[in-house]
């Protein structure tokens, strides 16, 4: 038996290996790597020197014309993901509750059924949702966007915590029942309380499903309620003038920014919910 | 305190499913000990929720000092429980888990603090009470779930396998734990374990249950001296009785059942002869332990040779297995007992001990008072 520390340190398996992982990682970063430097570029230098070219003077412009463009919509995006996220991960913390601890007559095939929710393609449910929201007075509102995320992320929420809740011994709830705590009680006291790797995994799910959206937003909203993906296509799709990619590419990188954060931020508990269950503990 | 009635209960999963409590009456007085035992699968688990108010009976009626709480909710029917996986409050510290059930009832917080260090000293918890369920032995959490269970003075305590999850050596600590606790406390308690020991040991009344159906009731000494069934005789004991199918024959008026051990033959009288038990073929069933070594042929016991094939010492007995109607018999003798595979002992059998059963139905016989017995086989089914 040789522990690690007992091999030579650089073996010529050991280079090999790092050698491949590094070329994955640089290939994984180009794309990144041309965007921020582009980004930072004026547009004289864009069309002078190459894509991986340093920029000849850093430039700022890009970005403050980027921000300049989509920060209304940026803020759209907020609007839309935060309330859209915190709701259908309540709501399916509560469904995921009922459908683990509460069995009722039916629920298994509710819970199947549900299930279809998250196999259905976004597309099938475009004009039944447009119908629904133009009856309800949402049409093209950021409140419509929420409630059409609600829904769909419903299916994909209950299904993480009901999963993560059907670990739980049945035990727990009949001693609280015992104990005389009600329904709401044994869910405020007892079951979240456990549930922050679930409950996390669901918030890191939802923000990046609903920020990164673009399908409903394209459909969904028109002029100022519209998310900063779309804004962002719009942006760049333009045919009127000069291409100013620097201007693209910052923000592309406004866009991207919030999900990299989430992930920065709760990552770890991300990994932990993913394998929880598989230990008790 | 409190005495609790079941009358009848019924409980089924649904129609076209078979009942899984046919008929359970059972009724314990204010401060007993009752043992619902059983293998798994035989319903006792379910009338425990049952009586929790877990699970709704389907017909019948548990009354809890002379009061029906079968529609009642589980919180109103003032019981507390420890279940077999302790289902401690993770999140929450021992104190917490104890207080629980406490600041639900809305008791105010000095009474509250008082009936914790009660709690605490009497299972030898206050060490621990700052403590996560996950940093505590199995054994500590057996104590803070039987805290839980003690901290809010209930009417009835229900324990449902609570020593099963715990080692060998610890559960017999325990058991004796719970026993002292009980006489100390005194609380109407019902216990469920598939463990005949416990039963035996803890029970004022013991409950032996066999497919939803409650096959004796009645004190320890009762289900082992006087077991209604071949079950309950099985269940009951270690090492098990032992069952011999025998011949039955008639004889100048007496009723004899046939041994044979390959090498000798012996008439065991069982009683008054009857022309309807002639020939008939029956269930013999003796403890091991009422099986004696004959020192002579001075006691009148009637007795029989047989080859020692296996022995087992296990300290306090000598277990010593021979075959008697082609059938393997346990015999715990004295561990000083010289005896050698291949040794032939002279077993002595005493017939008033022995227990007689139907071959098919496997109920009991009773050959010595031969009508009455049947009176009392009766009254003992319907009793179910």
């Amino acid at each position: 038996m040789h522990s690690p520390a007992d091999k030579p340190a650089l073996s010529l398996s050991r280079i090999a290996i790092h050698a491949v992982l590094l070329i994955a990682v640089l290939l994984y970063l180009v794309p990144l790597v041309v965007m921020l430097l582009t980004s930072f570029k004026t547009p004289e230098d864009i069309s002078t020197g190459n894509l991986l070219s340093w920029p000849t003077v850093v430039s700022g412009i890009g970005w403050v014309k980027a921000w300049g463009t989509v920060n209304g919509y940026f803020w759209n995006s907020i609007l839309i993901t935060v309330p859209a996220v915190l709701i259908s991960t309540a709501i399916g913390a509560l469904n995921g509750y009922v459908l683990s601890m509460w069995r009722f007559r039916g629920s298994q095939l509710f819970f199947g059924l549900l299930l279809f929710g998250c196999f259905l393609p976004f597309q099938t449910v475009l004009l039944p949702a447009s119908f629904t929201l133009g009856k309800l007075g949402l049409a093209s509102t950021t409140s419509g966007l929420v409630l059409v995320h609600v829904v769909y992320g419903l299916a994909f929420t209950t299904l993480f915590f009901r999963n993560f809740y059907v670990s739980i011994p049945d035990a727990l709830v009949k001693a609280a029942r015992l104990d005389g705590a009600g329904f709401f009680t044994i869910f405020r006291r007892i079951i979240l309380p456990m549930s922050t790797p679930i409950i996390m995994v669901c918030l890191i799910w939802q923000f990046t499903q609903i920020w990164n959206d673009f399908l409903f937003g394209v459909v969904f909203s028109s002029g100022d309620s519209q998310p900063i993906t779309v804004a962002l296509n719009n942006l760049v799709n333009t045919s009127t003038g000069a291409k100013e990619y620097n201007v693209d590419m910052a923000a592309a990188m406004i866009a991207g920014l919030p999900t990299l954060l989430v992930y920065v931020v709760a990552g770890k508990y991300f990994v932990r919910g993913l394998t929880a269950g598989a230990v008790k503990g | 305190m409190a005495t609790l009635e079941i009358r009848n209960v019924n409980k089924t999963y649904g129609s076209g499913l078979p009942d899984t409590l046919k008929a359970i009456q059972l009724s314990i007085k204010d401060g007993e000990f009752l043992i619902l035992v059983g293998p798994s699968g035989c319903g006792k688990s379910t009338l425990m929720n049952c009586i929790a108010g877990l699970e709704n009976i389907t017909g019948g009626a548990i009354l809890i000092d002379d009061q029906d709480v079968s529609g009642m909710s589980p919180k109103d029917r003032d019981i507390a429980m420890v279940f077999q996986s302790y289902a401690l409050y993770p999140t929450m510290s021992v104190r917490e888990n104890i207080e629980f059930g406490l600041k639900i009832r809305k008791m105010p917080q000095a009474a509250i603090d008082e009936e914790v260090a009660r709690v605490a000293k009497l299972l030898q918890i206050e060490h621990l009470l700052a403590r996560k369920p996950a940093q505590l032995s199995g054994g500590q959490q057996q104590r803070v779930a039987m805290g839980r269970a003690l901290a809010r003075r209930p009417k009835i305590y229900l324990f449902d396998e609570p020593l099963s999850n715990l080692d060998a050596k610890l559960r017999v600590e325990m058991r004796t734990e719970m026993k002292l606790m009980h006489q100390r406390l005194k609380t109407t308690t019902v216990y469920v374990t598939h463990d005949q020991i416990e039963a035996m040991t803890l029970g004022d009344k013991v409950a032996v249950m066999k497919d939803g159906i409650i096959q004796q009731f009645g004190t320890p000494q009762q289900i082992y001296n006087d077991p209604a069934n071949q079950f309950v005789a099985s269940f009951i004991g270690s090492p098990p009785m032992n069952f011999i199918p025998v011949r039955l024959a008639k004889q100048e008026g007496r009723l004899l059942a046939l041994l044979d051990s390959g090498q000798a033959r012996c008439e065991l009288p069982l009683g008054v002869a009857s022309d309807e038990l002639d020939g008939r073929e029956i269930i013999l069933g003796i403890r091991p332990e009422q099986i004696a070594l004959g020192t002579g042929e001075g006691n009148g016991l009637p007795g029989i040779r047989a080859e020692v094939q296996v022995t087992e010492p296990t300290g306090p007995d000598l277990l010593v297995f021979v075959t008697l109607n082609q059938t393997k018999v346990c015999c715990r003798l004295a561990p000083d007992v010289a005896c050698r595979v291949g040794d032939s002992l002279n077993l002595q059998f005493d017939p008033a001990r022995v227990l007689l059963f139907d071959a098919a139905s496997g109920e009991r016989l009773d050959l010595n008072t031969a009508n009455a017995s049947v009176k009392d086989n009766v009254t003992r089914l319907k009793g179910r």
